[in-house]
């Protein structure tokens, strides 16, 4: 029975506290509500049983706990009473107030509750915290772990958030027109944050939480649903989808990371590499202005279609990449931009660039700098400056694999020299 | 986690009656609700087994065997492919499938292989070619 009300509580909780976060205009109340309803139903349905249609059900309880709290308060009587025939309450609960309860508009009301969530008065950790409670309904039991940090850590700031977002008296709204692509941009940074989390390999952890990428798809998801007319929602998706979609074929039965040009392609996802192409066609389709999450879907979308390493469209990847370059410079875009020029023009174009590149400090310890630099000196023919390259990257990178990778490049140069 | 939702075939379904108007719609709100849950992946409603044919695997003998096929139960109607967190997620949603007529009928939920199933051993050749692995900057693999 627990088991059956914690996948209600999945499927509804959004739902529940969007809903009454409408009555409350409060999404810490709105929560704590939800959560008392959710009490409730651990208490009652394993005697009772699961009620018919449990969402309509939790809804009912939460809102009945929303007015009595209301009440309690001594809030402004006329404000009760308005409350009170919104929600069309009274108590018990009939059948006609359930249906009523279950066929709440409610999309509104969750884009209000994501843009609050992800509302820039909260520092990045607390919008990320807030945004894994509120809108994947994940317990701080499962955040702890995903940010190894401990329970009581996350439930301080998600209490501490939603202390700021009431004391700073953040509406329950959704931004209008001009401040709208602002906050947007704060809603996909928080979702995209939490797709990397899932994503990308830290030393010494498991390499990739499935679980958190999972929830970051599914709200980029559900947000395309919100929001479809937002180029920039439907890049994100496709990027998320397309950068999933690899999963399976970048790492290795060891652990270490296998790079994109090197990935056995067979065990990319296909069905994720579909929805991706088609959340891109979408992002398109929408005739908005093409962002840096579309761009970079894009990138990602020009590797998916090619069959093999080989038949990757280089010329194509050097536009985008320039585009990518002007809307959101940065030396790791720049290192990337040279080997996409190196690939489809020469290897001297691309080794202007990144010559340019060995000044900047915040590529000073990457290691890709010198193994590109590296690649690019081997091809023209300049095999003692190539080694040293090798050499330097391999004593920069922490992964085994890819530190005898580069030692046996370095080696092969040496002998070709 | 990915699930499998398997319809089985019926009577109705096999006979290739369409379904009303009231169970259409109904299934339409039904997938709209999971699109906009973020739960659905795919799904496709199947002919009538007649339309379809099996290939049997014998040997070096290949036999292909027109349809329709006899045991009813055990057929194919509609699959949806699913992302749900938990068994039970998967199973709370297929309890909301519409059924107005309140007919007969059999839902099977199978959970799909995921990378963390198959085991150290899948990908042997992997180790080949991550001995050549060439230093190209693509660092957003």
């Amino acid at each position: 029975m627990k088991r059956t009300i914690e996948a209600v509580w999945r499927i509804e909780s959004v739902r529940l506290i969007a809903g009454i976060a409408h009555l409350t205009r409060d999404v810490g109340l709105a929560e704590d509500l939800a959560q008392e309803a959710l009490v409730a139903a651990l208490e009652q349905w394993p005697e009772s049983g699961v009620p018919e249609n449990p969402g309509a059900w939790l809804m009912a309880t939460a809102k009945h706990r929303a007015i009595d709290r209301l009440r309690r308060a001594e809030v402004h009587q006329r404000k009760t009473e308005e409350l009170a025939r919104d929600a069309e309450l009274r108590s018990p609960p009939g059948d006609e107030e359930l249906a009523a309860a279950a066929d709440d508009p409610f999309d509104d009301d969750l884009l209000r509750l994501i843009f609050t969530a992800c509302h820039p008065v909260l520092s990045t950790d607390a919008r990320v915290a807030l945004t894994l409670r509120l809108l994947c309904g994940l317990t701080t039991r499962e955040i702890a772990p995903a940010y190894l940090t401990t329970e009581s850590a996350v439930a301080q700031r998600i209490v501490r958030a939603k202390r700021t977002l009431s004391a700073t008296c953040v509406p329950f709204a959704v931004p209008e027109h001009r401040e709208l692509h602002e906050r947007l941009a704060s809603v996909l940074e928080v979702i995209y944050l939490i797709f990397n989390e899932g994503y990308s390999a830290s030393a010494g952890e498991r390499p990739i939480r499935p679980e958190l990428m999972e929830e970051a798809l599914r709200l980029g998801r559900i947000l395309a649903e919100l929001l479809p007319r937002e180029a920039e929602v439907h890049g994100l998706v496709a990027l998320m989808e397309l950068q999933a979609s690899r999963t399976r074929a970048r790492s290795s039965p060891s652990g270490d990371q296998v790079l994109l040009l090197d990935q056995d392609r067979s065990r990319w996802d296909w069905l994720l590499v579909g929805r991706g192409l088609a959340a891109l066609e979408r992002a398109y389709a929408t005739g908005g202005a093409v962002g840096p999450y579309t761009l970079q879907a894009g990138i990602a979308a020009c590797h998916a279609r090619a069959r093999t390493a080989e038949d990757t469209d280089w010329e194509r990847l050097v536009a985008i990449y320039d585009g990518l370059a002007q809307l959101m410079p940065s030396p790791v875009v720049e290192l990337n931009r040279a080997v996409a020029v190196g690939m489809a023009h020469s290897p001297h174009a691309a080794l202007e660039i990144v010559n340019r590149l060995r000044e900047e400090p915040a590529l000073d310890s990457y290691h890709l700098l010198p193994s590109v630099r590296g690649d690019l000196l081997d091809k023209l023919g300049r095999f003692d400056e190539a080694r040293a390259e090798f050499e330097r990257a391999a004593l920069l990178t922490a992964n085994s694999r890819q530190q005898a990778a580069l030692l046996e490049r370095a080696a092969a140069c040496a002998a070709r020299r | 986690m990915r699930v499998m939702v398997l319809i089985k075939a019926t009577e109705q379904s096999e006979a290739g009656e369409m379904p009303s108007q009231e169970l259409l719609e109904q299934m339409t709100d039904f997938n709209e609700d999971l699109v906009r849950a973020g739960v659905m992946l795919a799904g496709d409603g199947l002919h009538p087994s007649s339309k379809g044919v099996r290939v049997e695997f014998s040997g070096r003998e290949r036999k292909v065997i027109d349809g329709p096929f006899a045991e009813t139960k055990e057929l194919l109607a509609g699959y949806w492919l699913w992302q749900v967190k938990s068994l039970d997620e998967a199973i709370e949603w297929t309890k909301r499938i519409p059924n107005p007529t309140g007919e007969h009928g059999v839902v099977e939920i199978r959970p799909v292989f995921e990378a963390d199933d198959f085991g150290e051993e899948f990908t042997p050749e992997l180790r080949e070619r991550e001995a050549q692995l060439r230093a190209q900057a693509e660092t957003s693999a």
